[in-house]
């Protein structure tokens, strides 16, 4: 078990760089197309998730650890699990006998197309305004650890106190219904 | 002679790597790493059970396996031999597809902890820097697991213990990563072999472990308990509990799916101690400074085992607690005492060196303990023993 011996190894890349990113694409790209296409609503989770983790290996293959270890520890280990739970517990696990397609899904293509559209749009023509081909900066997570406790603390915080207020929200709605049934 | 012991295994892959061209050297030794790792602990899965079975045995004053070789030691060939041989039965209502990935997708998760955790001195497959983060990123993949081999099973059981599991899963998580946070505000970093480095220091022959200072002992304490919870081991092994759910969600596995989970559960034990130890106990560090000669990996096993015997220990003596005990232990005892750990971990970082600290930190862990169970004595929670149903 050799020290550093991944880094050696694998840090200059056996495989090319474009290959990887195209099979975590198509991974991820599956994973989005099987969560909209199948009939049962917990496969469609279960493929969401597949494309949660398609997302975290992009993360990866970019070299941003914190943004991809956190995508799988929130999405992966939270997100879906929430995601399942809530599709368990109000009955909606059954497949529908009429298919899963909606009637209007023709305009709702179209307006997904439109905004695909603008996005990629977007994108496109931002790029050649960005200054020259800057590299890539390395953040450590220590660097985003210290950014948020020195310079992002403010946010960090409004950020925590929302989610303190919702969790007391969640545990107030349950308390109470509790105590009606009773 | 002796440093050699120590790096003997990295000295042997590095020898073993060198027969190949220099363009498949770093290629391959990651794979060796990993098959390495692949080969050992289900290894000492073997052995685990087979201590199991006979510590258990001894605690309930009976023999344990005795039949299959000296001492039923080859019990655990015996019991892999019949699982592959068993027949492979899928339920016919059963998710087919979700049924069969679940048990690999739970071995799996249960393997990649290992990656991360140094198993001796220049033993680590890789050394992230953020080594803690993909841990506990991979476990919180099992759960997935779980999930879907309860719900894949069309079972009332498999459900109820797949719900069971994950919502338990789930709520000690929190405690698990909370009583883990401590040690990375103390060594300065999230790389597990830099946490290793922070505790192979010695005063006066004895080390610098985190378990030996206020805030340590108490993070261990809890973390050991998350850890029991997160592997479903008694005393918090409601998920599998025989006498109320069958076997929980894997009720319907047979043959080698039921063996794969029964594997990814001793695994799961295996590298959940294995960061115990990297966090508390030092990693591979030797626990007193004359017996540094000995190999590192060495320490590092000794301590593992030594955590699944008190794992094997505690099952042998303790009952199993109910939903509600679980739930509200995990959320109104070990949660407010992590987050007060946290609190005590600041003032020992800002308090300097000397005896002060010891005794401040030490006695405000000790009061809120004890204010606490006090409390919960004096609302009347504790009294004789109740009925509501069986009188």
């Amino acid at each position: 078990m050799g020290h550093g011996a991944f880094s050696s190894g694998l840090g200059k890349g056996v495989l090319p760089m474009s290959l990887v990113f195209y099979l975590i694409a198509a991974l991820t790209v599956a994973g989005g197309l099987a969560s909209m296409v199948l009939k049962n609503t917990v496969h469609c989770a279960l493929a969401l998730t597949v494309a949660f983790a398609g997302l975290a290996l992009f993360f990866l293959n970019l070299d941003a650890q914190f943004a991809g270890f956190a995508q799988i520890l929130v999405y992966i280990g939270a997100v879906a699990i929430l995601v399942v739970f809530a599709i368990l517990l109000t009955k909606g696990s059954e497949t529908p006998k009429d298919g899963v397609f909606s009637r209007t899904w023709l305009a709702g293509l179209a307006v997904a197309a439109a905004v695909f559209a603008v996005l990629g749009w977007a994108i496109l023509h931002t790029a050649p305004m960005l200054p020259g081909a800057t590299p890539a900066p390395a953040v450590t997570v220590q660097q985003i650890g210290q950014a948020l406790i020195g310079r992002y603390v403010l946010p960090l915080e409004i950020v925590a106190v929302l989610l303190t207020a919702a969790l007391i929200g969640a545990v107030i709605v349950a308390m109470h219904e509790k105590e009606g049934t009773k | 002679m002796i440093d050699s012991l120590d790096q003997i295994f990295v000295l042997l892959q590095h020898w073993l790597v060198n027969f190949l061209p220099a363009s498949w050297q770093g290629a391959a030794s990651v794979l060796i790493n990993a098959a390495a790792i692949v080969c050992v602990f289900p290894a000492l899965f073997a052995v685990a059970v087979w201590l199991e079975r006979k510590g258990l045995g001894r605690m309930q004053n009976r023999l344990g396996p005795n039949r299959v070789g000296p001492y039923g030691l080859l019990q655990p060939i015996a019991d892999g031999i019949k699982s592959l041989t068993k027949e492979d039965i899928v339920p016919l209502s059963a998710d087919a597809a979700v049924h069969f990935l679940a048990p690999v997708l739970l071995v799996v998760t249960a393997f990649m902890g290992f990656a991360v955790l140094p198993m001796g001195r220049n033993m680590v497959l890789v050394d992230l820097d953020a080594g803690l983060l993909f841990y506990f990123a991979m476990g919180a993949s099992t759960e997935l697991a779980v999930f879907m081999a309860g719900w894949s099973s069309r079972n009332k059981y498999s459900l109820l213990g797949a719900m069971r599991a994950v919502a338990q899963m789930i709520s000690y998580e929190v405690v698990l990563l909370l009583s883990s946070v401590v040690v990375v505000m103390m060594a300065g970093s999230l790389s597990l072999t830099k946490i290793v480095e922070a505790q192979n220091h010695y005063t006066w022959g004895f080390p610098h472990w985190y378990i030996f200072t206020p805030w340590g002992l108490a993070g261990f304490v809890m973390y050991a308990i998350a850890a029991t919870a997160e592997t479903n081991r008694s005393p918090f092994d409601l998920p599998e509990g025989e006498s109320e759910l069958v076997a929980g969600y894997h009720t319907e596995y047979s043959g080698f799916k039921f063996a794969l989970f029964f594997l990814g559960e001793y695994v799961a034990m295996f590298s959940i101690s294995g960061l115990g130890t990297t966090l508390f106990l030092g990693g591979w560090s030797a626990p007193f400074s004359f017996l540094t000669s000995v190999p590192s990996w060495i320490w590092f096993f000794s301590k593992l085992m030594l955590s699944i015997f008190v794992f094997i220990w505690m099952r042998g003596t303790l009952p199993r607690l109910r939903q509600d005990q679980l739930m509200n232990f995990a959320w109104k005892f070990v949660l407010p005492m992590c987050l007060l750990n946290l609190m005590v971990a600041a003032v020992w970082r800002f308090m300097g060196d000397g005896w002060l600290r010891w005794v401040v930190c030490s006695a405000i862990l000790l009061l809120a303990y004890a204010a606490m169970g006090w409390g919960e004595m004096r609302r009347g929670k504790i009294g004789p023993r109740s009925y509501r149903y069986a009188e």
